[in-house]
């Protein structure tokens, strides 16, 4: 089922949580809300579950108004964060929970449900644990019962709060691996909160970033990624340097260096930065053409990725440089060297109320 | 609720030397057993001082019969009427967020404050002869003061916050996720309510009807002024105790005063056990491992 | 602003209604007729009544036996949560559920109880009275029965924050060089000193109203040993409505007094710790 958000605004008190807010989620879509904490995009899903209403907007499933309809009558899943499983009831009984309450004329039989239940329980791989209450449960079966618990009443949407939030890292990629198989399997449309970059870029087809109750930008992860539309969703998704200088005739000029500019980036001229990501940097102990010079402070060689810390000459900001193992054995770092840098790639953005 | 941790082993750095402990520990005991442990078994003593026989006559006597049952009768109107509205209190006060909420605790909490005689007054100029109310009530034949109403509304005034101040803080801790969950998933406001929220305060429920209870029966300072000490028609236990020690009826006193030490005694181990059972349910009772060699054996 | 938070979860209106409703019939409307039936008195003719020398000895018998006994629990109550908390005994079970006896058994008993012990020949008093204490029928009876009523809440109070306390804090102190008295006096008596002046207050009001435990051991010797609840039974018995309504509206302004200072020390602990208990 297809989700139009249009024009969603939420106040709490002084404080907005959302500033009009449009998106579409296509049908068999699994989406990925991700900004930092307070930015609204948990108040968005728990809006489109219908746990809080709008100010004004509408929301519209698969093209029907349901601003208006009661959470109970919307059929959405929705896993909690902290999956608010009935701690008085066994495992089987959570799961059973949202087909027992039905009206005794829509409720499938005794049997019906057990079946249902154990398939479910199968399906996360938790069925031996039918017996158990939730506190005799890891966190990671927890979240697992719980999402058993949304899909039995065949939602026709699942929405997920911070799913793998309160588990440790090794759970979270299991957990986050499954889930998208779990997703290709059932093709049912999907939206999941998360304040992790990689999570978000790793698990879902479209990534939403928010900010301050707004939409950064949407769009495929690998389209983020490579090319992020502001600063804010630049910096939101991995460790960048910054680099200030100013954009003329499609050049990026930074001191004696300069950049040509794609066409999709900005044309107009005036103060910019660019932001560059370590392993965008390219380092040698030739002079010409670089961005800067610098010297090597700390070396970290622990793994496949070699961190280089440099103190740029000038400024004496530290830039920060990833490179692979082959690379770095090239060059034959030590500490104390003298090296050039020069960008792969970069993106630039005017600075705010810069001239133009 | 007070819970007796199982307390973790002190190290040499945090007790104090065992001559002080012992000191703290014996002082402490000899509070206790002078202060509570010796009124308690003197009740005992007193009641059998001269012979079973004596003592089961005072308890079989008519008028004792009579107060035990108007003392049944009010405590059986009062906490289910105290039920209903803690219940109904703490919904509104734990689930929702609304402004004057906590000048409402405070209000809730108002008759702890209050000595009973006052709020024994306040009935009597609601409703009695020359109250606001007074006049009305006479012309319609109704009698509320000197007689069970009034017996029964001074009781659920005395009792009023211990069923909602027993929830409230419970249904709080709980917050309403797990109440959330169960609308998304297609149950109706009583089914969640049914199903979810009141199996979740069970024990903190149960545990406030039984302190509820035990004040309700052994009320005396609202009561008597209510009551108008009226042999054989308003008389509870507590009110025919002090008739009776007035009269220098001792055993008779100390049999009926009997009978409610045995209901305290009975409240405390029910409340212990009540505390003992919540306690549990919160903690891991049984490990997830046995539980995993249970269902691989079946 | 509104005056509630959305929320989906049904029953708000039906809850809150409920609640007021029977909060205006309980309590609140019994209340305020209290208070328009002592309207009706003059300023003058209310001074009168609480100004003459037996209400004034009651009042000051009722809250300085009251004050009396608050501290004597607060001393008592601090020494067996103390106990309670960190010392093993046997039996120790058995006696934390013994501390609520007095909140389970009925004041009237506990008065006759008390009073036969300590009569002449009570089995305290043939050993007490000897020595020249006479406890029943005398103020220093009421002191005992308000003890006793109002024993569990300084423990009750205590109790749960004691526990509470990290073994951590005191090991830390130690390391760091504090006698065990330091540790007590600088770590972990200010920690409970909230919790302690919450119990205090709330075994001082609970005292202040208490009669059913009172009467019998009191005595109820006008100017000597009667409180202020007997006065007004008594001006009630004598049909003299005003007389008890200004006694009973004085003792209501200070149980509001404390229930107000209770929830100030609340206030000032949460802001202090930044907790609420």
């Amino acid at each position: 089922m297809s989700i139009e958000i249009r024009n969603i605004q939420k106040r709490f008190g002084d404080f907005t949580a959302l500033e009009n807010v449009s998106l579409d989620i296509a049908s068999g879509e699994l989406l990925a809300l991700l900004g930092p904490s307070g930015c609204g995009k948990t108040t968005l899903l728990r809006i489109i579950a219908g746990l809080a209403t709008p100010d004004s907007g509408q929301i519209l499933f698969h093209g029907q108004d349901a601003t208006d309809r009661h959470v109970s009558e919307r059929q959405v899943g929705f896993v909690f964060q902290h999956y608010a499983l009935f701690r008085h009831m066994t495992v089987f009984d959570n799961v059973a929970f949202g087909l027992s309450v039905r009206p005794r004329a829509a409720r499938p039989s005794k049997e019906a449900i057990r079946d249902k239940v154990m398939k479910l329980l199968k399906l996360v791989q938790l069925d031996w644990l039918a017996d158990a209450y939730p506190n005799q449960l890891s966190g990671g079966q927890r979240q697992r019962i719980a999402l058993a618990r949304s899909l039995a009443v065949e939602p026709r949407v699942l929405l997920l709060d911070e799913p793998f939030g309160a588990l440790d890292a090794k759970v979270r990629k299991d957990l986050r691996r499954w889930l998208r198989q779990l997703h290709d399997d059932m093709h049912i449309t999907s939206v999941f909160v998360t304040h992790d970059q990689e999570e978000a870029l790793e698990v879902s087809d479209r990534v939403v970033v928010m900010n301050h109750g707004k939409i950064e930008q949407a769009g495929r992860p690998d389209e983020i990624y490579e090319h992020p539309a502001s600063p804010f969703v630049t910096q939101f998704l991995g460790d960048v340097n910054l680099f200030h200088g100013r954009v003329h005739d499609g050049k990026m000029e930074i001191g004696d260096y300069a950049h040509a500019l794609g066409e999709h980036q900005t044309a107009a001229g005036g103060a910019a930065t660019a932001y560059i990501r370590p392993h965008d940097l390219d380092l040698s102990r030739e002079p010409g053409e670089a961005l800067a010079a610098g010297t090597v402070e700390h070396i970290h060689a622990v793994g496949p990725i070699v961190r280089v810390e440099l103190r740029r000459e000038g400024s004496g900001d530290l830039i920060d440089a990833a490179l692979t193992k082959d690379q770095y054995q090239t060059l034959r770092l030590m500490l104390g060297d003298r090296v050039f840098i020069r960008p792969k790639k970069l993106s630039v953005f005017l600075d705010a109320g810069a001239d133009i | 609720m007070a819970s007796l941790s199982t307390a973790a082993p002190r190290g040499i750095a945090t007790t104090e030397p065992a001559w002080v402990r012992y000191t703290f520990t014996g002082l402490a005991l000899t509070f206790l057993g002078l202060f509570l442990l010796v009124p308690l078994v003197s009740v005992f003593a007193e009641a059998l001082a001269k012979g079973w026989s004596l003592y089961l006559d005072a308890l079989i006597e008519p008028e004792a019969l009579f107060a035990m049952k108007l003392t049944l009768i009010a405590a059986l109107i009062a906490v289910p009427l105290n039920v209903v509205f803690g219940v109904a209190a703490a919904w509104s006060i734990a689930k929702f967020d609304f402004h004057g909420k906590s000048l409402l605790i405070t209000l809730i909490d108002l008759p702890f404050s209050v000595s009973p005689v006052v709020a024994g007054l306040t009935y009597v100029l609601m409703f009695g002869a020359q109250g606001w109310l007074g006049e009305w009530l006479s012309a319609h034949d109704i009698k509320i003061i000197f007689a069970v109403p009034g017996i029964v509304l001074a009781t659920v005034f005395v009792t009023f916050p211990f069923i909602a101040r027993e929830l409230i803080p419970l249904m709080q801790a709980q917050g309403a996720d797990e109440e959330q969950a169960a609308l998304v998933l297609g149950a109706t406001g009583w089914q969640t309510f049914w199903h979810i929220t009141l199996p979740n305060i069970k024990w903190g429920l149960l545990y406030g009807v039984i302190l509820c209870n035990a004040r309700a029966m052994g009320e005396f300072g609202a009561v008597s002024v209510v009551s108008g000490h009226i042999r054989g028609e308003t008389n509870t236990i507590p009110l025919h105790v002090e008739i009776l020690y007035n009269e220098y009826n001792f055993v008779g006193a100390f049999a009926c005063a009997s009978l409610l030490a045995v209901l305290a005694l009975v409240t405390l181990a029910l409340k212990t056990l009540v505390e003992w059972r919540a306690a549990r349910q919160l903690g891991n009772d049984v490990p997830l491992e046995a539980r995993a060699r249970l269902a691989a054996a079946k | 602003m509104r005056f509630k938070q959305h929320s989906v979860l049904p029953g708000f209106g039906l809850g809150l209604g409920y609640t007021l409703f029977w909060l205006c019939l309980i309590v609140l409307l019994p209340l305020a007729a209290l208070l328009m039936k002592s309207a009706s008195l003059s300023a003058e003719a209310f001074w009168a009544i609480v100004s003459t020398d037996r209400v004034v000895a009651a009042l000051k018998l009722s809250f300085g036996a009251s004050l009396l006994a608050a501290s004597l629990n607060a001393f008592f109550g601090f020494l067996v949560a103390w106990v309670l908390v960190r010392y093993p005994f046997p039996g120790k079970r058995l006696v934390d559920a013994l501390v609520d006896l007095p909140f389970a058994l009925p004041t009237a008993v506990a008065g006759i109880s008390l009073t036969t012990l300590y009569a002449p020949n009570g089995w305290f008093g043939q050993y007490l009275v000897p020595l020249g204490i006479n406890v029943a029928f005398t103020p220093l009876g009421i002191l005992v029965a308000l003890t006793f009523i109002s024993l569990p809440f300084v423990v009750r109070t205590v109790q749960p924050v004691l526990e509470d306390l990290e073994a951590e804090l005191e090991e830390a102190a130690t390391c760091l060089g504090a006698t065990r008295w330091q540790i007590f006096s600088r770590v972990l008596f200010p920690a409970v000193l909230p919790a302690l002046l919450t119990g205090f207050t709330l075994a001082f009001a609970r005292a202040t109203g208490e009669f059913g435990s009172v009467i019998f051991i009191a005595g109820n010797i006008p100017m000597v040993s009667e409180i202020a609840p007997l006065l007004i039974i008594g001006k009630l018995e004598q049909f003299d409505f005003l007389g008890a309504t200004a006694i009973a509206v004085v003792m209501l302004v200070i149980s509001f007094v404390m229930l107000f200072a209770i929830n100030l020390i609340q206030w000032w602990s949460s802001r202090r710790h930044g907790m609420t208990r």
